[in-house]
């Protein structure tokens, strides 16, 4: 065996050219194959990361009505109770969740004015683990103070992107801007740490990103009182502990918080439900995996191509070593060594294809996420079924060349000139 | 007996007209013999050597080496008796070319299952008794055809084979070669190898004890019965 593969190696160097155009085919498949599957891979990884967890396994629980978000700032619910600082610690203790934030929010406010630039971001009311939640972090001036809510202050907080909106090219920390007609006064600016950088698959995912990064303005409580409404039910930000435990820790402070807030939780309209992004994402992956999929029979095309012309320079190989064939045989060698032979020969040259192939292909994506700026990641077990899938081409397609081979005749082989 | 051969005939068959190649032949060879069989091309005694080589089997009649039945045995069965049972040389010598002539010489023994020190050893053995102790590493093309052909003699002898079946030994070789080999054919013969030889040069042929004659398929009795 050792020798048949030693041997095979020694043809393959002596035909290089020959070898290598015979090769061409399974390189060019197995290139594209795991081009293709790093592709797929490196996407799903980044969709993952981005999308799912922006990097903080956060998972919003809102207010439905039906099956629809409630818009708070058109009406206010009935039956829903604000939720207390008692039921969010015990919302903390359960399965998957690390933390809990409480926060009230108006999606499209376009009542933030600052001399004559107006602001139609988010605001949001938030409690004291908000920014620790999502993983906010304090570019200047300072974060809200506990006397801040106690004291009732009109101040007011703002993303990076807010200031951009409201004071371009100023420093917003003291200056006043009004909120519904009311004075607030800007302390701080914040910023999110994790870099939010989703893959865009349709225009909705556009008009989300789009949404969730023109910016925030964040009130206290206290603020949000003066500014919006008194004992407006709060959304829930739920940090799961990990990326996969997002979903259920999302679900179960849902259910926690229809239970308990909302009055007769089994005939009302309401419900508070958890943004399963996680099942957006594998949504999203699966639509670009169905795509790959797709180029990735193309590439099985190539490599039946590769197949049949390993098949036919394994036969004209035969042809030219009828004599080799004939003299075994002759000297005693019996048909499974013949057919070991072969294969053995048609094996080393598909797999030095596949491995030639593999180095293309990781080459391949590297070039593609450079030029492109798509993220590829190397799958190792695609690597390995490549591997053993070229190997596998060459027995297939060297077994009829081999059989031939091994049944030749003798005689005929010998005389043949 | 090493071997005997009763009746044997051998047919082929070009298109559906049968062509009769070899008619009742009868040979039977003693251990120690050293053989020749002349005849001219066309003669059958390609196809008598293919015989006698269980290369071929025979259309009818009955064919014992070393007491096997080669007629009743298959193509991997035969390959097995060939193996043990026979050295070929050949008229081309047949020797592979990627090979040096030490792995030329060993590569029936590895067909034999003869682990690899064993038939390294024994492969070295058979070129030092054909006088090649110092061109063991040389490839094919780095040897003359009569350091070839006795690379050959040495692979036919490694084995230890029951018979050595030359086919035209001298045929591709000067003379001076061709007489080299020939004499040592002789040694061979002496130390006590059975040799049957094919050729239809009749200075070549006199060197053996026994000569047959085959034309048109048919071997007639040999001279020295004659004489």
């Amino acid at each position: 065996m050792l020798g048949n593969i030693q041997q095979a190696f020694q043809g393959v160097w002596h035909h290089k050219l020959r070898s290598f155009l015979t090769m061409l085919g399974i390189i060019i498949g197995i290139a594209a194959i795991i081009t293709i599957v790093s592709t797929i891979k490196g996407t799903n990884d980044q969709i993952k990361e981005n999308l799912v967890g922006s990097g903080t396994n956060v998972v919003e629980v809102n207010i439905h009505q039906g099956d629809y978000q409630l818009d708070l700032s058109w009406q206010q619910p009935e039956g829903i109770s604000v939720i207390s600082e008692d039921t969010r610690r015990d919302l903390e203790t359960l399965e998957g969740v690390e933390a809990v934030s409480l926060y009230r929010q108006r999606q499209w406010s376009s009542q933030v004015l600052y001399k004559d630039n107006a602001f139609s971001g988010a605001t949001l009311g938030v409690d004291e683990n908000y920014f620790r939640v999502y993983g906010y972090r304090l570019c200047y001036g300072r974060s809200f103070l506990p006397e801040d809510r106690t004291n009732h202050r009109k101040v007011v907080m703002l993303d990076t992107r807010a200031v951009a909106a409201l004071f371009p090219g100023e420093n917003p920390v003291d200056k006043v801007l009004e909120i519904s007609g009311e004075p607030f006064t800007v302390v701080g600016v914040v910023e999110k740490s994790s870099q939010f950088r989703p893959v865009m698959e349709s225009i909705d995912d556009y008009n989300m990103y789009a949404d969730q990064t023109s910016g925030a303005v964040f009130l206290t409580e206290a603020g949000w009182e003066i500014a919006f409404s008194y004992d407006e039910p709060q959304n829930a930000a739920v940090k799961a502990k990990s990326t996969d435990a997002m979903t259920a820790a999302g679900k179960a402070v849902a259910d926690a918080l229809t239970a308990s807030q909302i009055r007769d939780p089994k005939n009302s309209e309401y419900s508070y439900q958890s943004e399963d992004l996680l099942q957006q994402a594998e949504q999203l992956q699966t639509m670009s995996e169905s795509t790959n999929k797709l180029l990735i029979w193309i590439a099985g095309i190539s490599l039946l191509v590769g197949g049949i012309g390993v098949m036919n320079i394994m036969l004209v190989s035969v042809s030219e070593r009828t004599h080799e064939i004939g003299l075994k045989k002759a000297l005693g060698a019996k048909r499974r060594r013949i057919l070991g032979q072969f294969l053995t020969e048609a094996a080393v040259l598909t797999s030095l294809g596949g491995l030639l192939g593999i180095l293309g292909g990781i080459g391949l994506a590297e070039l593609l996420s450079r030029a492109m700026d798509t993220p590829t990641a190397i799958s190792v077990p695609a690597i390995i079924v490549a591997a053993a899938f070229s190997i596998l081409i060459g027995v297939i397609f060297g077994l009829l060349p081999a059989t031939k081979a091994a049944r030749m005749n003798p005689i005929d082989a010998l005389r043949r000139e | 007996m090493i071997l005997t051969m009763e009746n044997i005939c051998k047919s082929y068959y070009r298109g559906k007209t049968e062509v009769p190649v070899l008619h009742n032949i009868c040979l039977s060879v003693d251990k120690g013999d050293y053989l020749a069989i002349m005849g001219p091309s066309g003669s059958g005694k390609s196809t008598l050597m293919n015989l006698i080589g269980c290369l071929d089997k025979p259309s009818s009649g009955t064919y014992r080496l070393e007491g096997q039945d080669v007629a009743a045995r298959k193509d991997n069965a035969l390959a097995e008796l060939r193996n043990k049972y026979i050295g070929f040389i050949f008229q081309s010598f047949y020797l592979m070319p990627s090979m040096s002539a030490l792995e030329n010489v060993a590569l029936p023994l590895m067909y034999a299952g003869v682990p690899k020190k064993e038939r390294m050893d024994r492969a070295r053995a058979a070129l030092e008794g054909v006088g090649l102790e110092d061109r063991m590493k040389f490839l094919p093309n780095q040897l003359s055809g009569g350091q070839c052909q006795r690379v050959a003699i040495a692979r036919a002898m490694a084995g230890r084979p029951a018979l050595l079946l030359a086919d035209e030994p001298t045929g591709a070789l000067d003379t001076a070669s061709g007489e080299q080999i020939m004499d040592l054919f002789d040694r061979i013969n002496a130390e006590g190898s059975t040799i049957i030889m094919i050729t239809h040069e009749p200075s070549i042929a006199e060197r053996a004890n026994t000569v047959y004659h085959i034309r048109d398929g048919r071997l007639s009795v040999p001279e020295e019965d004659l004489l």
